[in-house]
């Protein structure tokens, strides 16, 4: 049984992907006899080419896709080399949880409540200039796509940040960073130029899961996009829903456009990071000491508070529109107080807030079970699976999700499983189940390997090694590991539209399409719960293991 | 030779390099031997050999007997080989009783049984009434003890021991060698000792190989 486990997983990540990329590629040249295209033809790209929209869409895609990321890894890394060692650096750790449990869409609709030209921002800027009516400016969704570019930064920031954190857990960075700074460097350059190189190679596929999230980002883009041209994924979301069907196929084109766009990106990545290297060691051997940069460097750290900041009058924003009767523009506060939205909303989100709960717990709970399968596996079996692997169970992170989901829902239409829970459920679960495995991998690879042989030559068999030893002893990370998949579950906005066919509504579907709407009470609820929900689980995860183990010291305190 | 543990040509290699060429060893019921080497020479490996966890990165080749049984091709857990590490290794999860149950044979039924016996262990190594508590909160002493009573409740038919007493200040090590080999001789239990510390071997007392 557990034999089959890393094979049942990775064909259960893999296959589908595989058949969904044919399923997008085939029809972009014409083939997809269900709709009658039985013969191979350019015209869809013909058809993509002649779309006046086309080239800014293009543009647009490339130029958020990447300045986003290079700017969130910029920022991850000069907040990490300003402040590893300080006191500040810890708490920094705890400030970015409660944003990764957050979903994108729910942050993005925050952020639009907080730069609108009548949001928060323009109300401070009003009061001190005594406007009176909102500024006649574009700030969301703008055509240079700068909103989105910020909003990405609200997520991928923290998100570069926590795995920069469990890369510096296995490198002693400690002793290579006091050395250096004995040398004459300063703190921050010194970062840079020992520890950085030194961690790059363990952070490189959380980047390039970045690069791909960003370049074909249809959710964020949808709240924080400019809307006509939109970037490359929302066009290709609109034409793939347009009910006549005759815009599949150049929606099937625009969406292997992105899958080019991908590949193209993480190659000139992979590219750029030999030529920076190669300049690197150079610049290193100059042996220049920083120290007249150190300020400069210190204060672009602290950008990642800013951005953390943002992130949580974002959610203020939302919970203080869900409750207000009326708040006129340059006022900084509602001026009526109501539960009234609430209540009046309370049936209508019954449903998506249990269909989000159902396939959150659903979903998070097999992928715990096919991690832990392959985990124990590996480990009774002594295995130290390779880099190969890890890619492969990145797949789902790396592959732009416009670009197969849609092949997917074909194929799943041929099974008769569209529209359905198992669809649902399973679509979740490519998404879900690379990060319980990631989260879960590193601590269980940890367990010390004599506490097991001890328990082993105590008489215990393998299975109550598991139940009795390491599942209990593994119960902090089990129930992180849980929380980050519920929270991914939370946030998919694009598996759910597909597989779901647009039968199912989350609280993030829900909030993506009211996102458009002018109520800011309504948006403010759902997106509010949205972001709720998952911190939930996130502050469930981190109180109870304390509380099950505050008679046992060695394991009361995180490690 | 009933009780004895044997070894017949027990060989120990790391990528074809030979650590411990072929030995031929027996320790009769109730008697010790010392492994004398120092470290990287491959004595602990020799002892996961033993008990059937050797890292898969080693090859172990030979034969172990004990008790006239051959264990050599049973999963860890049925051979009986009961170890102790220089670490006490005692499962933080569990509390001092806990960890003695996890030991304590199933053999022994009911949960009152257990308990007496569990119970009636701890105040024979001077714990009486430690059943409850915390392992964390034990000093290194107390929770040396506790390991190998964890391990004699599990009625191991051998016992072997991977350097035990080296992380104990002077004091404590030598009640606690006296503690060990008391229990072990008063069972019946052949005792494998590998050490670096010749205090060690001479309180074992029995004969001394040097690898």
């Amino acid at each position: 049984m557990l034999r089959v486990a890393p094979v049942v997983t990775l064909l259960l990540l893999i296959l589908p992907i595989a058949a969904g990329l044919a399923g997008t590629v085939l029809p972009s040249f014409g083939y997809l006899p269900a709709l009658g295209g039985t013969d191979f033809s350019l015209g869809p790209w013909r058809d993509l080419l002649a779309y006046p929209g086309f080239g800014s869409a293009l543009r647009l895609s490339i130029v958020t896709g990447l300045a986003a990321t290079m700017l969130s890894f910029a920022i991850a890394v000069l907040t990490c080399a300003a402040f590893h060692g300080a006191p500040g650096f810890r708490r920094l750790q705890a400030a970015i949880a409660p944003i990764l449990a957050m979903p994108h869409s729910a942050l993005a609709i925050g952020f639009a409540f907080l730069i609108a030209p009548s949001g928060w921002l323009a109300r401070l800027a009003a009061s001190a200039t005594g406007a009176d009516r909102p500024a006649a400016i574009v700030t969301v969704q703008d055509e240079g796509g700068l909103a989105l570019i910020a909003g990405l930064l609200l997520k991928e920031v923290p998100y570069l940040l926590l795995m920069i954190f469990a890369a510096l857990n296995q490198t002693p960075a400690r002793h290579a960073l006091a050395i250096a700074r004995s040398l004459g460097y300063g703190g921050a350059l010194a970062w840079i130029k020992v520890v950085l190189p030194r961690i790059y190679p363990q952070i490189r596929l959380p980047i390039y899961a970045v690069l791909a999230f960003s370049l074909s980002v249809v959710d964020v883009a949808l709240i924080l996009g400019p809307g006509n041209p939109p970037p490359l994924g929302p066009l290709a979301l609109r034409w793939f829903s347009d009910p006549l069907l005759l815009l599949y196929f150049p929606a099937a084109a625009a969406a292997s456009v992105q899958l080019a766009l991908l590949v193209a990106a993480i190659t000139l990545w992979r590219i750029a990071e030999v030529v920076v290297a190669r300049a690197g060691r150079k610049w290193i051997a100059r042996g220049g000491r920083g120290l007249a940069v150190q300020p400069f460097l210190k204060a672009g750290g602290r950008i990642a508070w800013l951005l953390l900041a943002v992130s949580a009058l974002s959610l203020l924003a939302m919970g203080l529109w869900s409750v207000a009767e009326s708040w006129r523009f340059p006022d900084l506060l509602p001026t009526g107080w109501s539960l009234a939205t609430w209540t009046r909303q309370a049936a209508g989100l019954w449903w998506p807030a249990r269909t989000t709960m159902v396939l959150a717990l659903v979903s998070t709970l097999i992928a715990m079970v096919l991690a832990l399968a392959c985990l124990e596996n590996e480990q009774r079996r002594g295995l130290h699976p390779g880099i190969g692997a890890l890619w492969l169970l990145y797949t789902p992170l790396l592959v732009p999700q416009i670009a197969f989901l849609f092949g997917t829902q074909i194929v799943l239409i041929r099974l008769d499983l569209d529209g359905t829970w198992t669809a649902l459920v399973w679509s979740h679960l490519l998404f879900v189940l690379p990060y319980v495995f990631l989260s879960l991998a590193d601590p269980w690879r940890n367990i010390d390997p004599r506490l097991i042989r001890t328990a082993a030559c105590l008489g215990a068999s393998p299975l109550r090694i598991l139940f009795a030893v390491k599942l209990p002893m593994m119960l902090r990370p089990l129930l992180a590991a849980a929380a980050v998949g519920f929270a991914v579950s939370v946030g998919l906005y694009l598996p759910t539209l597909f597989a779901g066919n647009g039968r199912f509504a989350t609280l993030t579907t829900e909030a993506v399409t009211l996102a458009g709407g002018a109520d800011r009470r309504i948006i403010g609820i759902y997106a509010l719960l949205q972001a709720l929900l998952p911190l939930l689980i996130y502050a469930i995860a981190l109180a109870a293991p304390p509380i099950a183990f505050r008679h046992r010291r060695a394991l009361a305190v995180a490690s | 030779m009933t009780g004895a543990l044997r070894l017949e040509g027990v060989e120990i290699a790391l990528h074809g390099r030979v650590l411990i060429p072929a030995l031929d060893l027996t320790v009769a019921a109730g008697r010790a031997v010392t492994l004398m080497g120092p470290s990287g020479s491959g004595k602990s490996t020799l002892l996961a050999f033993l008990c059937g966890t050797l890292d898969p990165a080693f090859t172990g080749r030979g034969r172990v007997h004990v008790n006239g049984l051959e264990v050599t091709a049973l999963p860890p857990e049925q051979r009986k080989l009961g170890i102790l590490y220089q670490d006490d290794l005692l499962f933080p999860h569990l509390s001092v009783g806990g960890n003695l149950a996890f030991g304590l044979t199933a053999a022994i039924r009911g949960a009152a049984a257990r308990r007496e016996r569990i119970d009636a262990a701890l105040a024979e190594a001077g714990l009486a009434g430690f059943a409850g508590r915390d392992p964390a909160t034990l000093s290194g002493g107390q929770r040396a003890r506790v390991a190998l009573l964890r391990v004699l409740l599990s009625e191991p038919r051998a016992l072997l021991l991977d350097e035990p007493f080296g992380r104990l200040d002077a004091m404590l090590r030598q009640d606690f060698r006296r503690f060990v080999f008391d229990h072990a001789a008063s069972r019946g239990l052949p005792v494998l000792l590998v050490t670096h510390d010749e205090a060690d071997s001479n309180a074992a007392g029995g004969p001394v190989i040097r690898l």
